[in-house]
Order: C-alpha cells, then structure tokens, then sequence
C-alpha cells in the first residue's frame, strides 16, 4: 500500500514537472513581447528604451530558460508561485479567485453531462435503432461537431440578445459590488456557460455509454438473463449495470481534461472570470508564471481524476478487490467436494482472458 | 434389428393414439416424428414435453461474394428443417460438430433472437404450439437453460444473488430459501454464495448454472455444452446432475459435441449434421452401425476411439 501511495505521488511530482517545463519553453518560443503586451501599445512607444530595458530585466524577460524555469521552481518550492504581470497579483492569489468560479462551472457541466449522457446513452441502447436511438444518435453527432465555441456564442445570441433569459457575460451583474451580490445572481450568470459545456460533454459520454451497453446487452450474462425470463432492461436493472459502471467511471474522470478544456473557450465567450480565462489572458501577456501555475493546478485536477477512477475501479469490481487483497490467501470459505482446487488449479478460461482485456482498457484509456 | 423394429412399432401404436387426439396433426406417423424412442418413451397426455418440427434459423447478411456496394441482402440458414423431440425423463443428446449452429436451436426454444435472425417452424411445449412471446414467457420457469460457462454470470454479482434473482415476481425470502435447498442438495456449502463468479472452479460453476435453472421448477433444462473445461470425472458429474433430473420426471436436450459422453448420460441421440438432424435414435442404436440409418452416424460411430477412430465407414 505504502509503495502504491508512493509510486503514484513520485508520478504526480514527474508529470507536473513536465507540464510546468513545458510550459515555460513554450512561453519562451512564443514571439509575445511581455513588455509590449503589458504595457499596452501607447505606452510602450512612448517609453524611452532604457525604460524599456529595466521593466524587461526587472520581470526576466531575457533570462535564458533554465534559469528562469529554476528561479520559478525554487520559489513554488518555498510556496512563492511567483507574481502575475498581467494582474498584478501573487499568483496563487489570482488563481485561488478564480478557481470558485471554474470550480462552480465545471462541478455543474461534470455532472450534468455525465449523469444525463449516461441516461441517453443507456436509453439509446435499449432502443437500438428504434426512433429514440437514432433521436439520441442525432443529437449527439451533431453537437460532437459543433465547437464549442461557436455553440457559446449561438446560446448567447439566442437567451441572451434575441431571447434576454440570462445575462450576456460576466459572473456578478454589472455594476454591483461582489459583496452585495446574492447567490442567486451567480446562478443566473454561472446558467448558461454551464449549460452550454454541459451540453457539449453529453455526446461524447452518451456515444460512449450507448456503445458499452450495447456490448454488455450483447454479453453472455444478459444473454443469460433474457434466457431467464428478463427483458434487457431488466436485466441492465438487476445488477447487469454495474457493468457499465468501469467504463462510464473512466470516461467520467478522463472527461474533466475536456470540461477544463471547454472552459477555456465558455469562459472566454462569455467573459466568465474563471480560470480558462485566466489561462487565455497570461498566455497572450506572455505571463509565464501564471500560465504555470494554471497549468499545475489543472494537471493536479486530471492527474486526480485519473487516480480517483482507479481507485473506485477497485471499490466496485471485485475482480480488482479480492484479487489483490486474496492472492495471498487460500480459497475463501468454500469447502464442497472440488473447492479445494478452486483457485489453485483452475483451467484456463475466457473468463481471465476477459478480465485481462477489462483491466488493460481500463489502464490504457486512464 | 429386431429389437429396434419392436420399438418402432410401439411408437407407431403411440403415435396413433395421440394422432387421435389430434394435438396437431403429426406429418409422419410411420416415422412418429422424424425420430426413433428408447426403451420406454414417456408421452404424459399423448404427447411430447418438447417437439420442434421443421425448425429453420438464417440471418440476414449481405452476399459476400458480391462486391462490396452492390452486394444484396441474402438469408443464409443455419439450421434447416430440424426436427427433434424430447420426452418425459429422458436425455436427449444433440450431437454436432462445434460451431455448426447448434446452439440457435437453444437459442430459438428459449425465444432469444438476434436482431438479424428469421426463425421458422413450429415449437410445441407439452401439447401447446408456442410462439415466440409464449416461449419467452415459459424462459426461465417452465423451460430453462444451463449455459456453457460461468461467463454467463453477471461477474460483479454474488453468486447467490444470481442465482436467486432472474425471475420476477417471485418473492425474495423464497427463492432465498430455495437456493439455499438447491446448493445443499448440488452441493454446495453456503459461503459458496457469497464468492463472485471468477472465484468458482469449473466444476462449482456447472452447479451454479444449474441451480440458477432449477430455481424456476423448471420442466425441460436445455444444456448448452455444459462439460467443457472440465476433466471427465467433473464432467460426469454434471451429466448425472442431468440424468437425475430427468429421473425426477423432467426431459433434458443436451447438446454437445462430445458423442462419447453423451451416449454414457443420455437415452437418446440426434446427429446433428449439414444444418439439420440427419438422425434420431436411441442410444442402443450405437451398439452397432447396421442400426444407424444414415451414412453420417455410421461415420460418427466408425471414428470412435473404441471403433479405430477410423475416417470412413470401412
């Protein structure tokens, strides 16, 4: 147990390592003057050159990469995430005020989309080709191509401009200290970029869903279920759905990169100030800092959903569960006339063939 | 030869009687169904537990020998024609090579149908011409299945939920009570129960699947290949489990591709051969090839291990 914890903590570190290095030589082959981009065009042309030259020493703008990816280390290791230059702010603090507002967002739109994709999909599955299936199948083809993006900006023309539902931007009204905003503002604005990302994620998890059940539908132990008396649905009711349990958990967690992902765009659309804005505005400012440690917090976000999917995959499947924790033991409990070689010497079945596939899939797409 | 012409003359005589009572009007009452009786055929009210009469099963695919858009749709028959029947306390063995398509006649007696598949014939269960939604509804109580193998259990479930559950409406202590009667009596100890299906052995996973179809009562067990995987003294096992049963008054189609254990278990046997039932006849009739009427028995019978495992009948 010590050695798991370890090995996925001495991963988590390795991975963020890279996503923050990468980060770095990526700002740093970008062509974005900082200075430029932060000091806004009059500015910077009215700004004498050694002006010029002090702001750019001062924020080690030609400081080769090594060292600046060392400096920004040390500090994060000291718990100093470095100062944001676009919004003047210790990073963290810039992070830590938006990060609600993502949260909110992206807690909704997961969610939503998973548990309203997984309905479809099993829906769709259970009328295979029948009118609600291809109704589902239409759907979800068509917003699996729509961007997101341009779905933002339809809804906004539509409930917002054409339609005035919601409010066109922002997370508070305009005009209103955030102190005296209620919750019930926020929910207003937090609605539709929450139901635009939320309506994006159902295609991919309900095609996904339909597939699977599909196959479970298709597998022996329905089969054998109808073959006792039980319609599919039924059987999907009567403990066949844990089946789709592994594979919706996965995608569920391996969704949160996408959501994140979308967000940037919703947010950006919508003028929402959450992180994916954030990430957008010190991109182009060429605000490295922040840009890292976004970067961190939402590799720390997927690497944790990834992890958090692994470890309920052992919860629910018992393959998984007494697997590991009895290939020490004897055979448990039964002691009829053959129990005694139960574990022992057991033919070679499909049935570990099957659980092998199950487990590689599961590894391979967490 | 004259032994068998006596028990084709009784099933004559049976025949009479029931065509008398007209339940449907069999074709041939010189051939009393397309098949031969053991010794002591069991016809309760005048008819058979199971009768499936000129049963055909083909799927709807595209030609594959046509190129690829212009191919048309086609139905290719996997089974044609095929008529069996099942008596009272009898084992009846339908004996095939694997992957002939045997297993479609388990398929359309327990009415689960692929999406693509045409099924034609006629079923009658116990004197009653069937249809697809009466056999559905006989599924899982009056005529169960025993599947191949423990990859038909739900693999996140106890064992013994799975077992009790399946049929609805049953209340949940009684088949509670009921499959505790049934692991004591196959065998197996309680905690049995509460092991998930990877955690059987072979052979605990055949009695399993049996308790699953025993807890509906049911009449006529159709057992899929219920011996592979397992060594021969497991495999006997089962097959007495199979035999007993048809002792306690129920009609069991065995099939398999084992001939050798079938006619050790079963009262009769059908070859299953080129899409259909080529022969139905009772296990005595292996004593000897004369007895065997078609060519295809004969050459099943000749390439036995005790008969020289010869190729051709020579």
């Amino acid at each position: 147990m010590a050695r798991y914890v370890l090995f996925h903590i001495a991963k988590c570190v390795v991975l963020l390592l890279a996503v923050s290095f990468l980060c770095f030589a990526l700002v740093n082959a970008s062509p974005i003057d900082p200075v430029q981009a932060n000091l806004g065009q009059a500015a910077y042309i009215n700004m004498d050159p050694e002006k010029r030259a002090e702001l750019a020493a001062y924020w080690g703008v030609d400081a080769p990469l090594w060292e600046s990816y060392a400096n920004w280390l040390g500090g994060v290791v000291q718990g100093d995430w470095g100062i944001s230059l676009r919004y003047n702010a210790p990073v963290l603090q810039v992070i830590a005020e938006r990060t609600a507002n993502t949260l909110m967002l992206m807690a909704v739109a997961w969610v939503v989309s998973g548990l309203l994709g997984f309905a479809l999909g099993i829906a769709a599955a259970l009328h295979r080709d029948g009118w609600i299936d291809r109704t589902i199948k239409g759907y979800c083809y068509l917003l699996a191509a729509t961007p997101t993006f341009w779905l933002a900006m339809i809804f906004l023309l539509c409930f917002s401009v054409l339609l005035p539902i919601f409010p066109i931007g922002f997370s508070l009204p305009i005009g209103v200290n955030s102190s005296e905003a209620t919750l019930l503002d926020a929910l207003h604005h937090l609605a539709l970029p929450a139901i635009t990302l939320s309506l994006v994620g159902v295609a991919n998890i309900a095609l996904h869903t339909r597939e699977k059940t599909i196959d479970v539908l298709e597998s022996d132990y329905v089969r054998f279920s109808r073959m006792r008396g039980l319609s599919p649905a039924e059987a999907l009711r009567n403990g066949c759905w844990r089946n789709l349990l592994l594979p919706a958990l996965t995608l569920q967690f391996a969704s949160i990169s996408e959501i994140f992902g979308g967000s940037v765009l919703v947010e950006e659309v919508f003028s929402y100030p959450g992180l994916g804005q954030a990430a957008v505005t010190a991109a182009l400012g060429g605000d490295v800092a922040l840009l890292a440690g976004i970067a961190v917090i939402s590799a720390v976000l997927v690497f944790g959903g990834n992890l958090a999917a692994n470890i309920l995959y052992g919860v629910i499947d018992p393959r998984i569960r007494r697997g590991q924790s009895e290939s020490g033991k004897s055979a448990r409990g039964g002691v009829g006339s053959d129990v005694g070689s139960a574990r022992g010497s057991r033919p070679p079945r499909r049935m570990n063939g099957q659980r092998f596939t199950e487990q590689n899939e599961a590894g391979g797409r967490g | 030869m004259t032994d068998l012409q006596d028990i084709r003359s009784s099933s004559a005589r049976v025949i009479q009687a029931h065509d008398a009572k007209d339940m449907h009007g069999a074709h041939d009452a010189h051939d009393h169904h397309h098949h031969r009786h053991a010794e002591n055929p069991v016809h309760t009210h005048g008819h058979h537990l199971l009768q499936v009469e000129d049963l055909s099963v083909g799927f709807r695919m595209y030609d594959p020998t046509e190129p690829f858009f212009a191919a048309k749709q086609e139905l290719v028959n996997v089974i044609d024609h095929l008529s069996i029947a099942v008596h009272e306390r009898e084992i009846v063995a339908l004996v095939g090579p694997s992957g002939a398509g045997k297993s479609l006649l388990a398929d359309a007696i327990m009415a689960c149908y692929e999406p693509n598949v045409q099924v034609e014939g006629r079923i009658w269960f116990d004197g009653e011409l069937q249809d697809a939604k009466s056999l559905a509804a006989l599924a899982g109580g009056a005529i169960a299945v025993v599947p191949q193998s423990v990859a038909s259990l739900n693999p996140l479930v106890k064992v013994g939920k799975q077992v009790q559950g399946g049929r609805r409406g049953a209340a949940k202590e009684d088949c509670a009570r009921k499959q505790q009667e049934l692991f004591a009596r196959y065998g197996l100890v309680p905690s049995v129960a509460d092991l998930y299906p990877h955690e059987l052995s072979g052979g605990m996973a055949r009695r399993v699947l049996l308790c699953c179809a025993l807890i509906g009562n049911p009449r006529l067990i159709v057992a899929d290949e219920p011996t592979p995987g397992l060594d021969e003294a497991a495999a006997l096992r089962v097959l007495e489990d199979f035999r007993a049963f048809a002792d306690g008054g129920g009609g069991v189609l065995l099939i398999t591709h084992d001939i050798e254990l079938a006619l050790r278990v079963a009262d009769r046997i059908a070859v299953f051969h080129d899409k259909t039932i080529v022969e139905e006849t009772s296990v005595a009739s292996f004593a000897s090839p004369e007895h065997l009427q078609h060519p295809f028995s004969r050459a099943l019978w000749h390439a036995l291990p005790e008969h020289g495992f010869s190729a051709a009948g020579e």
